[in-house]
């Protein structure tokens, strides 16, 4: 069934589909309406969940986190300074190996307050060991979030997973959607197998302190299950494809084959990146798009060309765009661009600008400041 | 997959008295068995047999018993290396 609605709704209704046994989640802008249409559903009888209202943000990863021990599937949505809340316990479900789903709509980080696009918010949890994805429509929204239940409680994988996707540009905006059966959803997603479990029949202690050299098996096993995680995202895309019809992977190249440049870029820019190469193409320029999909696990060697240009929609200050930063010294020439920061639009025009910029040897902040 | 995970078993941390600085002491005399000792040890250190005896290799010299003893019967003393 096609359906035409906001990313927002669509994020809620594949969440609903999943059918997690705990949602705990606490309103912000852009998010809200993810939760406040799961709320209806709860309301309403259409999902059998527990939906608990918490105090904060820090809670609602905290409940999810107890939830998840308990072997159940859990679901919450957050943006911006609530993911910045949820910083400590994210690192705790990546540690607990607990396969928590969540959404993060990217919203900038304040101040100056600002509610609009900017990936500085989840970019910043990259160290908290949650597998991420970045969704360029809403269809890959509904896609991903779905994947990545499968992914995260995967046995081998046993990781956190984020969704993340632009605040407004997706969303508040309405695309159409093609949605599953619910039977078919259910055939692709078995039930969470927990790989460790809170119960009261067999008590265990977990969070217990931990002398240093088994702390350091910890954090093995989570590289290791990570650098796992990049083989299992290509698997459970490709399954996802033969059986809904659209395949997902690390990166999605696109007319990269004779491409003398290639654009690497996330989330809403990569669509419109998109729409850039298509343009360029037709003036005979040899360019393509890789998207990046998956910033954890970081797929490095799908990400070389002789010559690419990195747009970052983030910044970290004192070393420059992060993505960029990622790739940076793995041989290609590589140039890159801060852009869009705070959700200052950024259209296919001005990509095709960038590239014309590079191609003279330029990068730098655009427009503000490029050399 | 690794986390932090332990079975409650005896010494799963190793032998935690070795943290002590002061060890309780208990006069058998006063001791009137009330159990209050046994009842507040924290990290159940205390056997309950004829008289409350503590488990040196565990406890870790917390006073939480001394303190609760209606009688004064447990004496903390400074560990002697």
């Amino acid at each position: 069934m096609i359906i035409v609605d906001t990313a927002n709704h669509i994020a809620a209704l594949a969440a609903k589909m999943a059918k997690p046994h705990v949602i705990a989640a606490y309103p912000i802008t852009p998010q809200t309406t993810i939760v406040e249409r799961l709320a209806e559903y709860v309301e309403k009888g259409e999902l059998n969940a527990e939906y608990i209202r918490v105090e904060s943000e820090h809670s609602a990863m905290a409940a999810c986190i107890a939830a998840a021990a308990t072997g159940a599937r859990t679901f919450t949505a957050t943006s911006s300074h609530g993911l910045l809340l949820m910083h400590e316990m994210l690192h705790w479900a990546g540690l607990a190996r607990l396969p928590v789903v969540m959404v993060n709509v990217n919203r900038a980080i304040g101040p100056g307050w600002n509610i609009w696009s900017d990936l500085n918010d989840s970019l910043a949890q990259r160290d908290t060991g949650w597998i991420q994805f970045y969704a360029s429509s809403n269809q890959e929204v509904f896609d991903s979030v779905i994947q990545a239940y499968k992914i995260a409680e995967n046995e081998e994988i046993l990781l956190p997973a984020m969704v993340s996707y632009d605040g407004f540009i997706l969303s508040h905006t309405s695309m159409p959607v093609e949605v599953p059966e619910q039977s078919k959803i259910d055939e692709f997603l078995p039930d969470f197998k927990p790989g460790w479990i809170l119960d009261v029949e067999n008590p265990i202690t977990h969070g217990n302190i931990v002398p240093p050299e088994p702390y350091m098996e910890i954090r093995y096993s989570m590289q290791k299950a990570m650098e796992k995680a990049k083989k299992v995202i290509e698997e459970i895309g490709e399954e996802y494809g033969k059986k809904f019809g659209r395949e997902y992977g690390l990166v999605e190249e696109y007319r990269c084959e004779d491409a003398d440049y290639v654009i690497v870029a996330m989330a809403a820019m990569a669509a419109e990146a998109k729409v850039a190469v298509d343009e360029l193409r037709q003036k005979g320029e040899k360019v393509g798009l890789l998207k990046l999909r998956t910033f954890r696990p970081f797929p490095h060697e799908r990400l070389k060309h002789d010559k690419m240009i990195v747009i970052d929609r983030d910044i970290c200050p004192g070393l420059g765009g992060i993505v960029y930063n990622e790739i940076k010294g793995n041989g290609s020439e590589i140039y890159g661009f801060i852009a869009g920061l705070g959700g200052v639009d950024v259209s296919y025009k001005d990509i095709e600008r960038m590239y014309e910029l590079a191609k003279e040897g330029k990068e730098g902040w655009y427009p503000t400041e490029v050399k | 997959m690794k986390t932090a995970i332990s079975i409650p078993t005896e010494g799963a941390m190793g032998k935690t008295g070795t943290w002590r600085v002061f060890h309780p002491v208990i006069d058998l005399n006063k001791c009137i068995k009330c159990w209050r000792c046994w009842i507040f040890c924290p990290d159940a250190a205390i056997d309950r047999n004829e008289h409350p005896v503590i488990d040196y290799d565990y406890c870790k010299g917390c006073g939480i018993c001394s303190n609760v003893c209606p009688v004064n019967a447990i004496e903390m003393r400074r560990e002697e290396k």
